[in-house]
């Protein structure tokens, strides 16, 4: 059977385009697996013990670990989430679901993307000018307000997003019932869009935790071990920053440790996202 | 236009609709439908795409004010009170008349639980008593038998004819004195078909059912009342053999015999 010039041109086209395709994720792969490469190698050998038990050390001095970096990354990330989640979550929900079609939902909208693509660093100094010049000095807390803001347009959008993938039909069924509509919401909407809210969430978590612009000008550093939240804070974006720049060998090391662990817990974070999504069954 | 025999069929309706004018912002869908719908029979609405029948089906449990730009003016008279009041407390109203859409709508939850969602809006039920009223709206359903070992995986795993007696059941289990199916058969196979036309005969005996279908032989096998809708009005209101057999109007029997539609 002879193929037509047409039919012919159609595969060649098809080939070339999934070839086309096929490089580009490669070459997208190729840097990701450069830089997770250069991360173990590099870092991988200063993971120990030591890292997670003792805080920062003086430069040149033996041992030492980053375990008032960890400690301190965890709370004002939580801080972050805990505030930024709820205030995202409740803003989508309102936009998706009671306000969708007012002018004020428009607005809201737009400001939200203003504020997604807002630079990181421009929100630190905004931090830094209403709280922490406010005080008269670095905290923990003002840290984990800085990341709340960069944490709550991430989450606004892809919550508002997920919601609007919900069909009406689900909507209209629950209120057929004679559910309010707040009800509808709770027990059905969020339950059909579960995966993605999380996701979202999962997004945010992802993109605050390597957040340093914001962190140098709230929560600073501090050398020592410390959960006081009202002082300056260690965290890991900071530290890496400060020790990677550091002429000394053993800041250097621990920059390199503190960034493999640092991926290394987004990266577990979003297994872990995708496994407890897929484990629940009613999604899909 | 009139609808011919419209009021004067039926005595005691459960609904009368008066004057009926419905509205998708400035585009008017449903004109002057006055018809009776009788108490614990089934009454279907048949016409073309677009004729009004979903919409009509729509007004009665005023479903259609989830969008804002959607509103109906006249009245549907419900044990004596007009349901298009402002006053109407639209929960209440649509826990008293239940509702079955065209494609199936489980909720993302366990069998049981799609059917616990309606009860423990309006009751506060036992884990026992709760148990039999599931049980009881399953097998109303005839659906018990072939879920009664899976009510804890999800409802979205069932079949399409699954998920629509499911969402029959749930609409039942809340004990609604009036059901509206739109088109509760059009996305399933002529198996589960015949299931959900077996299942409306029997439930007639406690409900009153409304049914929008654009199948006609569903309508002449299920329902003790026709009434045929074009271009949002109400043409032609019968009971089901005399609307089949020995219709009024010239634009019904055109319909029914196929010549346009």
């Amino acid at each position: 059977m002879a193929f037509s010039a047409r039919y012919l041109r159609r595969r060649l086209l098809n080939g070339f385009n999934l070839g086309v395709s096929v490089l580009a994720t490669l070459f997208g792969l190729f840097w990701l697996g450069w830089l997770m490469w250069t991360l173990v190698s590099r870092g991988l050998q200063w993971i120990g013990p030591s890292l997670f038990t003792q805080s920062t050390p003086p430069p040149a001095a033996a041992g030492g670990g980053i375990a008032n970096a960890i400690v301190g990354s965890l709370l004002i990330t939580l801080v972050g989430v805990v505030v930024g989640t709820p205030i995202g979550i409740l803003a989508a929900t309102w936009l998706a679901e009671f306000g969708r079609h007012s002018r004020i939902a428009a607005v809201i909208r737009f400001v939200n993307d203003i504020l997604l693509s807002a630079p990181s660093i421009v929100i630190g100094v905004f931090v830094y000018a209403v709280v922490v010049a406010r005080f008269g000095h670095f905290s923990g807390w003002s840290g984990g307000l800085a990341l709340s803001i960069i944490m709550l347009p991430v989450v606004l959008r892809t919550t508002e997003d997920m919601l609007i993938l919900v069909p009406d039909q689900l909507r209209e069924a629950a209120a057929a019932l004679g559910a309010p509509q707040w009800r509808g919401v709770v027990t059905v909407v969020y339950r059909a869009s579960l995966g993605g809210i999380l996701t979202g969430v999962m997004l945010g978590i992802a993109r605050i935790s390597g957040e340093t612009a914001p962190l140098l000008f709230t929560a600073l550093n501090n050398q020592f071990w410390s959960s006081d939240m009202s002082r300056p804070m260690a965290n890991l974006p900071v530290m890496i920053f400060q020790f990677a720049m550091s002429p000394y060998d053993n800041w250097q090391h621990l920059a390199w440790a503190a960034a493999l662990l640092i991926t290394l817990a987004i990266l577990a974070l979003s297994l872990i996202a995708r496994i407890l999504i897929r484990a629940n069954a009613f999604v899909k | 236009m009139r609808s011919p025999g419209g009021k004067s069929v039926i005595e005691n309706p459960k609904l009368s609709i008066n004057q009926l004018n419905f509205y998708y912002g400035r585009f008017q869908a449903l004109r002057d439908i006055n018809m009776n719908i009788a108490e614990r029979q089934v009454t279907a609405f048949i016409g073309p795409s677009g004729c009004g029948k979903s919409t009509l089906l729509r007004t009665l449990n005023r479903i259609y004010g989830l969008y804002p730009d959607q509103r109906a003016t006249g009245a549907i008279m419900l044990d004596g009170r007009n349901i298009l009041d402002r006053d109407q407390d639209l929960n209440y109203l649509r826990a008293k008349i239940g509702m079955v859409f065209q494609k199936p709508t489980p909720f993302p939850m366990s069998v049981f639980e799609n059917i616990a969602f309606g009860v423990r809006l309006y009751e506060r039920l036992s884990r026992m008593k709760m148990q039999e009223r599931v049980e009881w709206a399953l097998r109303k359903a005839a659906l018990w038998e072939e879920v009664k070992d899976k009510l804890h995986q999800g409802g979205t795993r069932l079949s399409g004819g699954q998920q629509q007696r499911l969402c029959i059941a749930r609409a039942i289990a809340v004990k609604p004195e009036i059901l509206l199916l739109d088109e509760p058969a059009s996305a399933l196979d002529p198996l589960s078909t015949l299931k959900i036309e077996e299942l409306i005969a029997e439930l007639k005996t406690d409900y009153t059912i409304v049914i929008v279908t654009h199948n006609m032989q569903q309508a002449a096998r299920v329902s003790d009342y026709t009434a045929f809708m074009y271009l949002g009005s109400l043409v032609e209101y019968a009971d089901t053999s005399t609307l089949f057999t020995n219709p009024a109007r010239k634009q019904t029997e055109d319909y029914i015999t196929g010549r346009y539609g």
